[in-house]
C-alpha cells in the first residue's frame, strides 16, 4: 500500500509552501487522502529536475484516482472472482443473510460486494463499517482476499 | 435488460449452481457470481475445432465414418478422456467400448480415481458439500490449493459461509488447516494453521499425526516442530464435524501406499468425526467413475473382454498409450498437453481420433478430428460434483454441431 512517506520522498522536500501546506510532508498526506493533487505543487510541475519524480508520483497515485469516496480501491486485474470478500463482508451478510451470508451469489442489490464477469464490483460503499459514527477498523474483505486485490487508502 | 438464466458452472467439479447468465441473441452478455475460471469457461475456445481426416477439412459425416473404420479395424482400441463430458456422453462411451471390446479409461486414472475408489467401496467416510457448509468446524486442505483450482470452494462451502451449526462463520466457528509443500494461496488464508512439509513428506506426517492422536510422541525423519503436530492433533480431536479435502499433492505423494489413507481415517475417527472429499478437477471426472462403476463394478482402467469387463493397471491410459493400444479415441481431453512425452510419444504412430469442441495440441497430430458442442455451454445433461452429488447441467446457448454423446452414438451405429 502506498504510504505518505513514499510520496514524500518524491516531492521537492524544500517546504516552500507554494502548495498552501506548511510542509512537503503535509502535502504528501494531502495527496494520499486525495484532498490535493500533484498539479498543486508548482516546483514539481515546472522544474526540469523533478520530471522523474513527477512521473513516478503519477504512477503511484494513479490507483488512488479510482478510489471510492471512502477510500476503497479494487485492483480488478488481481481479482480471481473467488467471492471470499462477498461472503465475508459483514454488510453483505447483514443485508443478504441467506444469499451472500450462506456462500451464494448476492440475491439483492443491498450488498457492497458482488462478482460480475469474474471480477468483484463494489456498490453501497457508504454502508461500509469503516465509516459513519460507529466505525470500526474492519478488515473482513481485505484479509480473506487471496490476491490482495482490495485495499483502503 | 433481459432476465438472467440460472446456470450450473462447468468450470470445475464444484459445479456452482447459482450462476446468473444474461443472454441476448444467443450470445452471453454478462455472467454473475461465477469466478474468473467459470467466466472463462463460458467463452471456452479460442479456436473451435473443425472436422478433419488426415488433417484435411472434411464434412462431419466423413470424419465420423473414418473414426468408425479406424476403431473397427483396431484389435486393441482405447477410449480415453471423458472428464469434460456429461454423464450421458460417458455412458455412450462405455457402451461403445463394450461394443468394440475396447479399453476405457479417464483422466481420473492418474488423478483422484484412487481416492474416489476408497470412498465408493466404503473404506473411508465421505459427506456432501452442503454438510460441510452447514456443519463443518474443522477443514483440512491436504496437498490441495482450492483457492487456485476451485476458486469458490472456501467462499461457497468450506470456510467463509455461515451454516446451520456455524452461525458465526469463519471468524469464530471454523478452523481451516492447510498441509502442503508450498505456501499456496489457500495456505495464506489458513495463516497460523499452515503446516509446511517437505516434498514426499506426507506419509510420514500422517503417521506422526496418528502418533499424536494416540498420545505417543511423534517421530519424523525431517525437521519439524513436534509441538505443532501435537497441537494439530488436539484440534482434530476436538472437532465436531471435520473434513479433509484430498488434493493431488497428497495423492501423488502417497499413491504407492494409499491404504494409509483409510488407516489414518479410522485412527482419526477413534477420537473424532472426520470425512474425506476428493478435490476432483474437471467438472465431471467423478461422473465417469460412477457411471463405469454402475456398468462394470469398476471405476476406471477397464478392458471389455470376451469374459466381460476386467479391471487392471495394464488397462490404464498410461500403460495403454505406452504399449498396448493400436488406436485411440480421445474425448474432451488434450493428452499431448497434459501427459508427459514419454507416455504420449506413440500417439503419432497409431491412429488417433479426437472429439472436442476446441482445437488443441492433440488435434494437430490427430488422424481424425470431430468437433462437438461444449458440455454445459451448448450441451446439457447431468454431471457428478466432486462430493458425489448428481447435478443437472443445462445448456446456455444453441450450438450448431452435434453433442459429444451424439458423435459417440453415431460412431456406434456405424461399427455395430
Ligand atoms: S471494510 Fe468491512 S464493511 Fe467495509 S467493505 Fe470491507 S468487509 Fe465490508
Ligand atoms: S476476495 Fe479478492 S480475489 Fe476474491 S473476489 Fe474478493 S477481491 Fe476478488
Ligand atoms: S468455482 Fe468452479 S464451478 Fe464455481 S464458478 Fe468457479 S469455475 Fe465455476
Amino acid at each position: 500500500m502506498t504510504s505518505a512517506m513514499e510520496i514524500y520522498q518524491l516531492l521537492p522536500k524544500t517546504n516552500c509552501k507554494k502548495c498552501d501546506e506548511s510542509t512537503c510532508m503535509a502535502f504528501a498526506v494531502a495527496l494520499l487522502s486525495r484532498t490535493k493533487q500533484c498539479t498543486e505543487c508548482p516546483p514539481l510541475m515546472e522544474e526540469e529536475k523533478y520530471i522523474d519524480s513527477r512521473q513516478k508520483l503519477e504512477t503511484i497515485l494513479k490507483p488512488l484516482e479510482g478510489a471510492e469516496e471512502t477510500g476503497l480501491i479494487i485492483h480488478e486485474e488481481l481479482c480471481s472472482g473467488c467471492g471470499n470478500c462477498v461472503v465475508a463482508c459483514p454488510v453483505n451478510v447483514a443485508n443478504d443473510p441467506y444469499g451472500s451470508g450462506k456462500g451464494f451469489g448476492p440475491t439483492n442489490g443491498k450488498v457492497i460486494f458482488r462478482v460480475e464477469n469474474g471480477k468483484v464490483k463494489a456498490a453501497n460503499i457508504e454502508e461500509c463499517r469503516r465509516f459513519g459514527k460507529d466505525r470500526i477498523l474492519c478488515r473482513a474483505c481485505i484479509d480473506p482476499c487471496p490476491t490482495e486485490a482490495i485495499e483502503f487508502v | 435488460m433481459t432476465e438472467p438464466i440460472t446456470w450450473t458452472c462447468t468450470g470445475c467439479a464444484l459445479l456452482c449452481e447459482d450462476i446468473q447468465v444474461f443472454i441476448k441473441d444467443n450470445r452471453v452478455e454478462k455472467v454473475e457470481h461465477a469466478c474468473l475460471k467459470g467466466k472463462a469457461r463460458v467463452y471456452r475456445c479460442k479456436h473451435t475445432a473443425i472436422s478433419t481426416v488426415d488433417q484435411d477439412e472434411v464434412d462431419v459425416n466423413t470424419a465420423i465414418s473414418q473414426a468408425a473404420k479406424i476403431l473397427e479395424k483396431a484389435k486393441n482400441p482405447l477410449l480415453y478422456g471423458w472428464s469434460n463430458s456429461t454423464s450421458e456422453a460417458q455412458v455412450a462411451g462405455i457402451e461403445l467400448a463394450q461394443t468394440l471390446g475396447a479399453c476405457i479409461d479417464s483422466t481420473s486414472s492418474f488423478c483422484q480415481g484412487i481416492t474416489i475408489n476408497e470412498i465408493m467401496n466404503g473404506s473411508v467416510p465421505s459427506c456432501t458439500l452442503e454438510d460441510v457448509r452447514e456443519k463443518a468446524d474443522v477443514v483440512i486442505y491436504w496437498g490441495a490449493d482450492p483457492m487456485s483450482s476451485h476458486p469458490r470452494h472456501l467462499s461457497k462451502y468450506s470456510y467463509f459461509p455461515r451454516g446451520e451449526l456455524r452461525q458465526r462463520g469463519y471468524e469464530e466457528d471454523r478452523t481451516a488447516i492447510c498441509i502442503d509443500i508450498t505456501e499456496s494461496r489457500t495456505a495464506k488464508i489458513c495463516k497460523g494453521m499452515f503446516f509446511s512439509i517437505p516434498p514426499g513428506g506426507d506419509a510420514e506426517f500422517m503417521r506422526a499425526l496418528m502418533d499424536g492422536l494416540a498420545g505417543r510422541v511423534p517421530k519424523l525423519s525431517y525437521d519439524f516442530d513436534v509441538k505443532r503436530i501435537l497441537e494439530l492433533a488436539a484440534v482434530l480431536k476436538k472437532a465436531e464435524f471435520g473434513v479433509i479435502f484430498v488434493g493431488l499433492g497428497l495423492v501423488y505423494s502417497i499413491k504407492e501406499e494409499f491404504d494409509l489413507i483409510s488407516e489414518f481415517m479410522s485412527t482419526l475417527n477413534k477420537f473424532s468425526n472426520f470425512f474425506l472429499i476428493p478435490m476432483a478437477g474437471h467438472f465431471n471426472m467423478r461422473g465417469f467413475n460412477h457411471n463405469l462403476h454402475e456398468k462394470t463394478g469398476f471405476i476406471h482402467r477397464v478392458a471389455f473382454t470376451k469374459n466381460g469387463p476386467v479391471p487392471g493397471v495394464e488397462y490404464s491410459v498410461v500403460e495403454q498409450l505406452k504399449h498396448g493400444a493400436d488406436a485411440v479415441m480421445v474425448v474432451g481431453s488434450d493428452p499431448l498437453a497434459s501427459l508427459p512425452l514419454s507416455i504420449t510419444r506413440r500417439l503419432k504412430d497409431i491412429p488417433l481420433i479426437l472429439v472436442d469442441p476446441c482445437s488443441n495440441l492433440t488435434s494437430r497430430v490427430a488422424d481424425v478430428t470431430i468437433p462437438c458442442g461444449a458440455s454445459g455451454i451448448e450441451v446439457g445433461g447431468t454431471a457428478v460434483r466432486l462430493d458425489g452429488r448428481k447435478m443437472d447441467i443445462s445448456p446456455l446457448i444453441r450450438g450448431n454441431g452435434l453433442s459429444d454423446e451424439m458423435v459417440v452414438r453415431r460412431i456406434m451405429e456405424e461399427v455395430s
